[in-house]
């Protein structure tokens, strides 16, 4: 199912920059108002909090530019995160805790130690990550209503 | 416990969001990867870190931290304490080193609740 077939109840889209730090998590933040705003229960916007600002990192950390939307529908929260970058050679690898391509800039602020999509995937119901190398990555994340 | 009597006890110095310092504390965590704060930290905990870049705060305003203890008298920028105090985070600077700050904060969190 592509995004463009939801039968919108909410959809926001943020446009990320890549490397630029200063602004990190704003995007997460934004998406964090809008969830409260429209009644979600706390618990699950603090795993989508946590998601999108993985997600958000990671797009700066990685990506040339990237864009995340979030849909609410009646049971579930999607948040898809896309990007414009080097992609992913070996996402079984990229998956792994602890595994990191970061560069020292990025782990001297504390980020990079390879829990990005360890953290993505366990706070999703669902998580879908497809790439091309040289092209681009997308991530999609699932969040049921009434799940976990 | 609030936030106020941590850093009385503590002697710390706080240099963002005073009007934050009554909020109650109801644990804490501690640690520097932004990762591992993010999966493993509560709503309400008292962070405690050595970084001072101002994603600290990003991190703080979406777990709902109640606040952030700086250790070892690390100075966070100008940026930091701005965007600190726009999100109404208070960031709280001790000279003492992470272990002992934690080990300090342990024994009042926890026994003051019994």
């Amino acid at each position: 199912m592509r995004s463009e077939d939801y039968e919108e109840y909410l959809e926001c889209s943020y446009e990320i920059e890549g490397r630029d730090f200063i602004d990190a998590g704003i995007v997460s933040s934004q998406i964090k108002k809008g969830l409260k705003s429209k009644g979600i229960p706390e618990s699950i916007i603090r795993r989508i909090a946590v998601l999108t600002f993985e997600a958000e990192i990671n797009i700066i950390s990685y990506a040339h530019q990237g864009t995340i939307r979030c849909y609410v529908l009646p049971d579930s929260v999607i948040i898809e995160a896309k990007d414009i970058g080097p992609g992913i050679e070996d996402i079984e690898l990229a998956q792994q805790e602890g595994y990191s391509t970061a560069d020292d800039a990025i782990r001297e602020m504390g980020f990079g130690a390879g829990m990005g999509l360890a953290n993505i995937r366990k706070s999703s119901d669902t998580f879908e990550i497809s790439s091309v190398p040289g092209e681009g990555t997308y991530l999609k994340c699932v969040i049921l209503l009434n799940g976990k | 416990m609030t936030l106020e009597t941590i850093a009385e006890k503590l002697s710390l110095k706080c240099k963002s969001s005073w009007e934050n310092l009554k909020k109650d504390v109801s644990g804490g965590y501690a640690g520097d990867l932004l990762s591992d704060v993010m999966a493993n930290s509560k709503a309400g905990d008292v962070w405690v870190t050595r970084q001072v870049h101002q994603n600290i705060v990003a991190v703080a305003a979406l777990k709902e931290h109640a606040g952030i203890i700086v250790v070892q008298g690390a100075i966070p920028g100008k940026d930091t304490i701005e965007k600190a105090q726009k999100e109404g985070i208070p960031i709280l600077i001790s000279e003492l080193p992470e272990f002992e700050v934690v080990g300090r904060l342990y024994q009042m969190i926890y026994s003051a609740q019994g």
